[in-house]
């Protein structure tokens, strides 16, 4: 029999401490969808999607409801568009990211992702196809998430690619100028991305998947942070394990949702992604959690260790609660939707430099910052070739989704909403990486790539 | 099935009654109660057996709610599993 304490426990963190399963992505896979027509392409692309993801939505509510857990999102993620829009004979892909959008309305999700290419070794047409169609279709619609893979510990780092998507970045924000550069909250780029991530903007589904999975974000930086206040003073351990019971308890809740949806919907369960992903709520940050161990503000000396601890104790927690584990798995750091990471990098304590540090411990990137509007497209190449040379090295995937806020400065705030919440503009170097990157070619894959 | 009830509110005569009474009109049966003033506040912890109710749990979680509120009480209605889940390996 449960206890009173037990009961009170857990509605008090779904209650309080902002408890909830973020996200339910059902990956769909769109290879049967390919064909010479780009518009025949686009009716199967659409059909398939509204009449696997049908009752996602609905699914999801009725879980909600009968569980009590909140579930924040329903999204869906699909194969990565180059591979199936390269079957076309077009040159124009942005027709496919409108057939995505549509039946993401239809099914009534609120993210779609998989607008992709995974050009880590070379790009094909099609590549070239899409990530040149990439500010268009993200101006176009308004729920297609994109993602470009540029490297790999196996295959070494894509300089070409890395030099287009730093353009690629700038044109998005310049086309949704009028939105703060909002199509970049939507784009991506990784460094090892993973098949099975159920989180946006990276979320796409893989070559190696099924047919159709389920895969579960969970969440819960507040019972986290909830739970160190109770171990105020004590020793490391003592957090190492507090963490670890906390993301048990969580990821367990993870594992019954997926589990049930996966059944309800007669849909596989994958994986569920064991992720402190924050919001913009108070009391619901992962800064405030590394402030918790004893840090004045978040991004001084020290918060690199915090974060390692803290992502190391979620993994090791989660693991065993769940059945499968996968996706990006970790602590999530982006700026603008972490209450405690925007007041530190308001009050200039958190800048990019030690982002990117915290990157080489943590689960993904440097993600959700905005930078100054002028910064010039070799600058974000270059802060896209060290993220992916972070992820390359230690073999973990990273990722870049920074913001070129146009007519924008240090000092000034970019408005995202709702979840993707407000992101001060924060500086980066002036001096030029131009010629760094005109170079072009390919960074060789590290020597522990050869394993075999 | 098993879910747990939980009932917060402002003390007052007759809580206890006007909850099971909405519990008995929709078939649930109550299996257990546990219950407490603290500070002025009632708070109750009911384990439920669904099995009979016509409603489907979602339904009845909803109208719960709703009745809730008419009393001035915060009711909620949870499967049992999710509490399972947590605290029970």
């Amino acid at each position: 029999m449960l206890s009173r304490n037990e009961i009170l426990q857990t509605i008090d963190m779904i209650d309080q401490q902002h408890l909830d399963i973020r996200t339910i992505t059902m990956g769909i896979s769109l290879l049967s969808c390919c064909d010479p027509s780009a518009e025949t392409a686009c009716r199967k692309i659409y059909d398939k999607i509204c009449r696997k993801a049908e009752h996602l939505v609905q699914t999801g509510e009725e879980i909600e409801r009968e569980f009590g857990i909140p579930i924040v999102n329903k999204r869906i993620s699909v194969t990565p568009m180059a591979l199936v829009a390269g079957a076309s004979e077009t040159s124009d892909y942005v027709p496919f990211a409108k057939a995505m959008d549509r039946a993401a309305k239809a099914c009534g999700v609120n993210f779609i992702g998989g607008y992709s290419a995974l050009v880590q070794k070379g790009m094909t047409q099609a590549d070239r196809k899409l990530i040149a169609s990439i500010p268009e279709a993200l101006a176009v619609t308004d729920f297609v998430c994109s993602s470009v893979n540029v490297g790999s510990t196996r295959a070494g780092i894509n300089m070409d690619a890395v030099r287009l998507m730093g353009e690629t970045v700038k044109k998005t924000a310049q086309r949704t100028a009028d939105r703060d550069g909002f199509g970049c909250a939507k784009l991506v780029v990784f460094c090892n991305a993973v098949e099975d991530n159920p989180f946006m903007a990276g979320a796409f589904h893989g070559v190696g998947e099924a047919e159709s999975i389920i895969n579960v974000g969970v969440s819960g930086p507040g019972v986290v942070y909830h739970a160190l206040q109770s171990v105020k003073g004590r020793p490391f351990d003592v957090v190492a394990e507090t963490v670890k019971k906390t993301a048990f308890r969580i990821t367990r809740m993870g594992q019954l949702v997926a589990r049930e949806a996966s059944q309800r919907l007669d849909t596989p369960f994958g994986i569920v992604d064991l992720s402190l992903a924050p919001t913009p709520a108070v009391g619901d940050s992962v800064a405030r959690i590394l402030e918790e161990m004893g840090l004045e503000t978040c991004g001084t000396h020290g918060t690199t260790a915090a974060l390692a601890l803290l992502n190391d104790a979620v993994k090791k927690g989660g693991v065993m609660a769940s059945s499968s584990v996968g996706g990006l798995s970790g602590a999530f750091i982006p700026v603008s939707e972490d209450e405690g990471m925007i007041a530190a990098a308001r009050s200039g304590v958190l800048t990019m430099d030690k982002l990117e540090a915290m990157t080489c411990v943590c689960s993904v990137g440097l993600d959700m910052i905005a930078i100054p509007g002028d910064t010039p497209a070799e600058t974000i190449a270059a802060i896209i070739a060290d993220e992916a040379a972070i992820g390359m090295v230690n073999n973990k995937t990273t990722a870049v989704r920074v913001i070129p806020a146009c007519g924008k400065t240090v000092g000034d705030t970019v408005e995202m909403g709702g979840l993707l919440g407000t992101a001060p503009v924060m500086p980066v170097h002036k001096e030029s990486a131009a010629d760094f990157i005109a170079r072009g070619g390919r960074i060789p894959a590290p020597l522990h790539s050869l394993r075999n | 099935m098993n879910a747990i009830v939980t009932v917060i509110g402002k003390d007052r005569v007759g809580i206890i009654a006007d909850v099971c009474a909405v519990l008995a009109k929709n078939k649930v049966n109550v299996l257990d109660i546990s219950q407490t003033v603290m500070q002025e506040y009632f708070t109750m912890i009911m384990m439920v057996d669904t099995t009979e109710a016509e409603l489907s749990f979602a339904e009845l979680a909803k109208l719960l709610e709703e009745e809730g509120k008419a009393l001035n009480l915060s009711i909620r209605a949870m499967r049992e599993d999710i509490f399972n889940a947590m605290h029970r390996i």
